[in-house]
Protein backbone atom coordinates (compact mmCIF):
# COMPACT_ATOMS: atom_id res chain seq x y z
CA UNK A 1 0.00 0.00 0.00
CA UNK A 2 1.55 3.69 -0.80
CA UNK A 3 2.47 5.82 1.79
CA UNK A 4 -0.66 8.40 1.11
CA UNK A 5 -3.07 5.28 1.29
CA UNK A 6 -1.98 3.90 4.55
CA UNK A 7 -1.71 6.97 5.77
CA UNK A 8 -6.12 7.35 4.76
CA UNK A 9 -6.64 3.94 5.83
CA UNK A 10 -5.62 5.49 9.69
CA UNK A 11 -4.68 2.28 10.67
CA UNK A 12 -8.04 0.76 9.46
CA UNK A 13 -10.39 3.54 11.18
CA UNK A 14 -10.60 5.55 8.59
CA UNK A 15 -14.57 4.60 8.26
CA UNK A 16 -14.71 6.52 12.00
CA UNK A 17 -11.85 9.00 11.67
CA UNK A 18 -12.85 10.71 8.38
CA UNK A 19 -16.64 11.31 9.24
CA UNK A 20 -15.54 12.56 12.67
CA UNK A 21 -13.38 15.24 11.27
CA UNK A 22 -16.48 15.94 7.93
CA UNK A 23 -18.96 16.03 10.86
CA UNK A 24 -16.69 19.17 12.48
CA UNK A 25 -16.03 20.85 9.46
CA UNK A 26 -19.51 20.64 8.23
CA UNK A 27 -20.88 22.05 11.82
CA UNK A 28 -18.46 24.52 12.72
CA UNK A 29 -17.70 25.56 8.70
CA UNK A 30 -21.36 25.58 8.83
CA UNK A 31 -21.91 27.76 11.63
CA UNK A 32 -19.38 29.94 10.59
CA UNK A 33 -20.94 30.32 7.19
CA UNK A 34 -24.29 31.10 8.63
CA UNK A 35 -22.83 33.56 10.99
CA UNK A 36 -20.73 35.50 8.20
CA UNK A 37 -23.36 35.41 5.73
CA UNK A 38 -26.11 36.54 8.31
CA UNK A 39 -23.14 39.74 9.04
CA UNK A 40 -22.79 40.65 5.54
CA UNK A 41 -26.94 41.24 5.22
CA UNK A 42 -26.89 43.14 8.18
CA UNK A 43 -24.12 45.19 6.98
CA UNK A 44 -26.07 45.79 3.67
CA UNK A 45 -29.30 45.91 5.30
CA UNK A 46 -27.84 48.94 7.59
CA UNK A 47 -26.48 50.69 4.81
CA UNK A 48 -29.76 50.73 2.71
CA UNK A 49 -31.96 52.59 5.67
CA UNK A 50 -29.00 54.94 6.39
CA UNK A 51 -28.60 56.28 3.00
CA UNK B 1 -11.47 47.40 31.27
CA UNK B 2 -15.06 45.36 31.12
CA UNK B 3 -17.21 48.19 31.62
CA UNK B 4 -15.27 49.98 28.87
CA UNK B 5 -15.64 48.16 26.09
CA UNK B 6 -19.22 47.64 27.26
CA UNK B 7 -20.54 50.78 25.58
CA UNK B 8 -21.93 49.34 22.28
CA UNK B 9 -20.43 52.08 19.77
CA UNK B 10 -16.93 51.12 21.28
CA UNK B 11 -17.38 47.35 21.00
CA UNK B 12 -17.99 48.03 17.19
CA UNK B 13 -14.96 50.04 16.90
CA UNK B 14 -12.70 47.66 18.52
CA UNK B 15 -14.31 45.02 17.22
CA UNK B 16 -13.60 45.78 13.97
CA UNK B 17 -10.14 46.20 14.42
CA UNK B 18 -9.28 43.08 16.43
CA UNK B 19 -11.67 41.03 13.88
CA UNK B 20 -9.34 40.44 10.92
CA UNK B 21 -6.35 39.61 12.83
CA UNK B 22 -8.99 37.18 14.98
CA UNK B 23 -9.87 36.00 11.02
CA UNK B 24 -6.49 34.98 10.22
CA UNK B 25 -5.02 33.56 13.47
CA UNK B 26 -7.63 30.91 13.44
CA UNK B 27 -7.11 29.95 10.20
CA UNK B 28 -3.47 29.07 10.72
CA UNK B 29 -4.00 28.13 13.60
CA UNK B 30 -6.57 25.62 13.20
CA UNK B 31 -4.36 24.65 9.72
CA UNK B 32 -1.31 24.00 11.74
CA UNK B 33 -3.55 21.90 14.50
CA UNK B 34 -5.06 19.79 11.44
CA UNK B 35 -2.10 19.12 10.04
CA UNK B 36 0.09 17.91 13.62
CA UNK B 37 -3.40 16.19 14.29
CA UNK B 38 -3.68 14.32 11.07
CA UNK B 39 -0.02 13.45 10.01
CA UNK B 40 2.49 14.60 13.00
CA UNK B 41 0.76 12.93 16.03
CA UNK B 42 1.36 9.34 16.26
CA UNK B 43 -1.14 6.36 15.97
CA UNK B 44 -1.68 5.28 19.96
CA UNK B 45 -0.42 2.06 20.67
CA UNK B 46 -3.73 0.77 21.85
CA UNK B 47 -6.37 2.86 20.13
CA UNK B 48 -3.80 3.00 16.55
CA UNK B 49 -5.60 5.68 14.16
CA UNK B 50 -8.57 6.13 16.12
CA UNK B 51 -6.86 8.27 18.29
CA UNK B 52 -6.97 10.97 15.97
CA UNK B 53 -10.62 11.41 17.10
CA UNK B 54 -9.74 13.07 19.95
CA UNK B 55 -8.23 15.81 18.61
CA UNK B 56 -11.64 17.16 17.14
CA UNK B 57 -13.68 15.79 20.00
CA UNK B 58 -11.95 16.66 22.71
CA UNK B 59 -11.58 20.12 22.35
CA UNK B 60 -15.30 20.33 21.29
CA UNK B 61 -16.12 19.23 24.97
CA UNK B 62 -14.17 21.48 26.63
CA UNK B 63 -15.86 24.27 24.59
CA UNK B 64 -19.05 23.09 25.08
CA UNK B 65 -18.63 23.64 28.71
CA UNK B 66 -16.48 27.11 28.28
CA UNK B 67 -19.03 28.68 26.00
CA UNK B 68 -21.94 27.44 28.19
CA UNK B 69 -19.96 29.24 31.26
CA UNK B 70 -20.02 32.65 28.95
CA UNK B 71 -23.79 32.15 28.65
CA UNK B 72 -24.26 31.75 32.34
CA UNK B 73 -22.10 34.70 33.05
CA UNK B 74 -23.78 37.37 30.25
CA UNK B 75 -26.88 35.99 31.28
CA UNK B 76 -26.03 37.10 35.35
CA UNK B 77 -24.75 40.44 33.90
CA UNK B 78 -27.55 41.19 31.91
CA UNK B 79 -29.98 40.24 34.99
CA UNK B 80 -27.99 42.26 37.15
CA UNK B 81 -26.77 44.99 35.60
CA UNK B 82 -29.25 45.25 32.31
CA UNK B 83 -26.39 45.41 30.09
CA UNK B 84 -27.72 45.38 26.50
CA UNK B 85 -23.99 44.27 25.42
CA UNK B 86 -24.55 40.97 27.42
CA UNK B 87 -27.70 40.29 26.72
CA UNK B 88 -26.06 40.34 22.87
CA UNK B 89 -23.03 38.10 24.34
CA UNK B 90 -24.86 35.30 26.04
CA UNK B 91 -27.58 35.09 22.71
CA UNK B 92 -24.68 35.59 20.25
CA UNK B 93 -22.55 32.67 22.25
CA UNK B 94 -25.55 29.65 23.10
CA UNK B 95 -25.86 28.41 19.27
CA UNK B 96 -21.96 28.27 18.99
CA UNK B 97 -21.99 26.44 22.15
CA UNK B 98 -24.64 24.45 20.93
CA UNK B 99 -22.69 23.46 17.58
CA UNK B 100 -19.72 22.33 20.04
CA UNK B 101 -21.68 20.37 21.69
CA UNK B 102 -23.15 18.65 18.69
CA UNK B 103 -19.44 17.63 17.77
CA UNK B 104 -18.77 16.60 20.97
CA UNK B 105 -21.55 14.21 20.81
CA UNK B 106 -21.27 13.00 17.03
CA UNK B 107 -17.41 12.52 17.34
CA UNK B 108 -17.45 10.98 20.54
CA UNK B 109 -20.32 8.38 19.05
CA UNK B 110 -17.78 7.86 16.53
CA UNK B 111 -14.82 7.40 18.65
CA UNK B 112 -16.65 5.21 20.94
CA UNK B 113 -18.24 2.47 18.15
CA UNK B 114 -14.54 1.32 17.49
CA UNK B 115 -13.61 1.50 21.16
CA UNK B 116 -16.30 0.14 23.09
CA UNK B 117 -18.00 -1.38 20.88
CA UNK B 118 -21.47 0.83 21.24
CA UNK B 119 -22.59 4.02 19.72
CA UNK B 120 -24.16 5.53 22.62
CA UNK B 121 -24.39 4.69 26.10
CA UNK B 122 -26.20 6.20 28.76
CA UNK B 123 -23.40 6.62 31.11
CA UNK B 124 -23.25 9.78 33.33
CA UNK B 125 -20.67 11.73 30.60
CA UNK B 126 -22.48 11.35 27.76
CA UNK B 127 -26.27 11.75 29.31
CA UNK B 128 -24.98 15.06 31.06
CA UNK B 129 -23.21 16.42 27.59
CA UNK B 130 -26.28 15.64 26.18
CA UNK B 131 -28.52 17.40 28.19
CA UNK B 132 -25.95 20.64 28.20
CA UNK B 133 -26.67 20.33 24.44
CA UNK B 134 -30.89 20.38 25.28
CA UNK B 135 -29.87 23.35 27.59
CA UNK B 136 -28.53 25.23 24.72
CA UNK B 137 -31.79 24.45 22.52
CA UNK B 138 -33.72 25.36 24.88
CA UNK B 139 -32.24 28.22 26.03
CA UNK B 140 -31.94 29.16 22.00
CA UNK B 141 -35.81 28.48 21.79
CA UNK B 142 -37.01 30.24 25.37
CA UNK B 143 -35.05 33.54 24.00
CA UNK B 144 -36.99 33.23 20.66
CA UNK B 145 -40.02 32.34 21.84
CA UNK B 146 -41.52 35.85 22.83
CA UNK B 147 -42.97 38.80 20.68
CA UNK B 148 -41.08 41.17 23.45
CA UNK B 149 -37.40 40.74 23.36
CA UNK B 150 -36.70 41.53 26.70
CA UNK B 151 -38.73 39.49 28.36
CA UNK B 152 -37.41 36.86 25.90
CA UNK B 153 -33.82 37.47 26.98
CA UNK B 154 -34.69 37.53 30.56
CA UNK B 155 -36.50 34.11 30.44
CA UNK B 156 -33.57 32.55 28.45
CA UNK B 157 -31.11 34.43 31.22
CA UNK B 158 -33.18 32.27 34.19
CA UNK B 159 -32.74 29.34 32.35
CA UNK B 160 -29.17 29.69 31.38
CA UNK B 161 -28.04 29.92 35.08
CA UNK B 162 -30.05 27.20 36.64
CA UNK B 163 -28.34 25.17 33.79
CA UNK B 164 -25.12 26.00 35.78
CA UNK B 165 -25.78 23.30 38.24
CA UNK B 166 -24.87 20.71 34.96
CA UNK B 167 -20.88 21.72 34.50
CA UNK B 168 -19.59 20.27 37.47
CA UNK B 169 -21.75 17.57 36.90
CA UNK B 170 -20.62 16.71 33.74
CA UNK B 171 -16.49 17.85 34.64
CA UNK B 172 -16.58 15.26 37.35
CA UNK B 173 -19.46 12.47 36.36
CA UNK B 174 -16.64 10.22 35.10
CA UNK B 175 -15.29 10.36 38.94
CA UNK B 176 -18.44 10.63 40.56
CA UNK B 177 -19.61 7.73 39.03
CA UNK B 178 -18.70 4.24 37.17
CA UNK B 179 -18.91 5.50 33.41
CA UNK B 180 -17.73 4.04 30.03
CA UNK B 181 -16.54 7.26 29.26
CA UNK B 182 -13.09 6.98 30.03
CA UNK B 183 -11.68 9.98 32.82
CA UNK B 184 -10.20 13.02 32.29
CA UNK B 185 -6.41 13.01 31.38
CA UNK B 186 -5.19 16.41 30.06
CA UNK B 187 -7.16 18.69 32.82
CA UNK B 188 -6.91 16.86 36.26
CA UNK B 189 -5.23 17.11 39.56
CA UNK B 190 -1.29 15.94 38.91
CA UNK B 191 -0.62 17.28 35.25
CA UNK B 192 -1.74 15.33 32.35
CA UNK B 193 -1.23 11.62 31.66
CA UNK B 194 -1.45 11.96 27.88
CA UNK B 195 2.24 12.10 26.00
CA UNK B 196 3.54 15.12 24.58
CA UNK B 197 3.48 14.12 20.65
CA UNK B 198 -0.45 13.89 21.53
CA UNK B 199 -0.64 17.13 24.19
CA UNK B 200 1.23 19.38 21.92
CA UNK B 201 -1.77 18.80 18.96
CA UNK B 202 -4.52 18.56 21.44
CA UNK B 203 -3.43 21.99 22.93
CA UNK B 204 -3.05 23.44 19.36
CA UNK B 205 -6.71 22.44 17.87
CA UNK B 206 -7.86 24.04 21.53
CA UNK B 207 -6.44 27.41 20.74
CA UNK B 208 -7.90 26.99 17.46
CA UNK B 209 -11.53 26.22 18.64
CA UNK B 210 -11.32 29.13 21.26
CA UNK B 211 -9.92 31.33 18.26
CA UNK B 212 -13.01 30.33 16.40
CA UNK B 213 -15.28 30.47 19.59
CA UNK B 214 -13.97 34.25 19.70
CA UNK B 215 -14.24 35.35 16.34
CA UNK B 216 -18.02 33.79 15.75
CA UNK B 217 -18.60 35.73 18.65
CA UNK B 218 -17.40 38.91 17.72
CA UNK B 219 -18.97 38.76 14.35
CA UNK B 220 -22.33 37.45 15.74
CA UNK B 221 -22.09 40.66 18.25
CA UNK B 222 -21.77 42.84 15.16
CA UNK B 223 -24.37 41.25 13.67
CA UNK B 224 -27.04 41.38 16.38
CA UNK B 225 -26.10 45.29 16.80
CA UNK B 226 -26.57 46.25 13.32
CA UNK B 227 -29.67 44.24 13.39
CA UNK B 228 -31.06 46.32 16.22
CA UNK B 229 -30.03 49.44 14.87
CA UNK B 230 -31.75 48.64 11.55
CA UNK B 231 -34.95 48.18 13.70
CA UNK B 232 -34.75 51.26 15.36
CA UNK B 233 -34.26 52.91 12.17
CA UNK B 234 -36.96 51.12 10.34
CA UNK B 235 -39.68 51.75 13.48
CA UNK B 236 -38.15 55.71 13.57
CA UNK B 237 -38.63 55.87 9.51
CA UNK B 238 -42.58 56.95 9.76
CA UNK B 239 -41.51 59.43 12.47
CA UNK B 240 -39.02 61.25 10.53
CA UNK B 241 -41.48 61.22 7.13
CA UNK B 242 -43.98 62.35 9.24
CA UNK B 243 -41.99 65.35 10.91
CA UNK B 244 -40.60 66.37 7.74
CA UNK B 245 -43.76 66.70 5.89
CA UNK B 246 -45.18 69.95 5.05
CA UNK B 247 -48.15 71.02 7.58
CA UNK B 248 -51.09 70.97 4.96
CA UNK B 249 -49.91 67.41 4.45
CA UNK B 250 -50.98 66.95 8.03
CA UNK B 251 -54.24 64.30 7.86
CA UNK B 252 -57.19 66.33 9.81
CA UNK B 253 -59.20 64.35 12.37
CA UNK B 254 -62.91 64.75 12.46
Amino acid sequence: MSGLANWAAMGGYAGFVWPAYAVALGVLGGIAAQSWRRYRVSIRELDRLQR
Amino acid sequence: MLTYFANPARFMRVSGVVLPYLVVATVLVLAVGLYQALVVAPPDYQQGGSVRIMFVHVPAAWMALLVYLVVAVASAVALVWRHPLAEIAAQAAAPLGAAFTLVCLVTGSLWGRPMWGTWWAWDARMTSVLVLFFLYLGYIALVNAFDDMGRGARAGSVLALVGVVNLPIIKFSVDWWNTLHQSGSVLRMGGPTIDVSMLVPLLIMAIGYLLLFKTLLLIRMRTALNERKARALRLSAPQLRAAAAPPDATPVLR
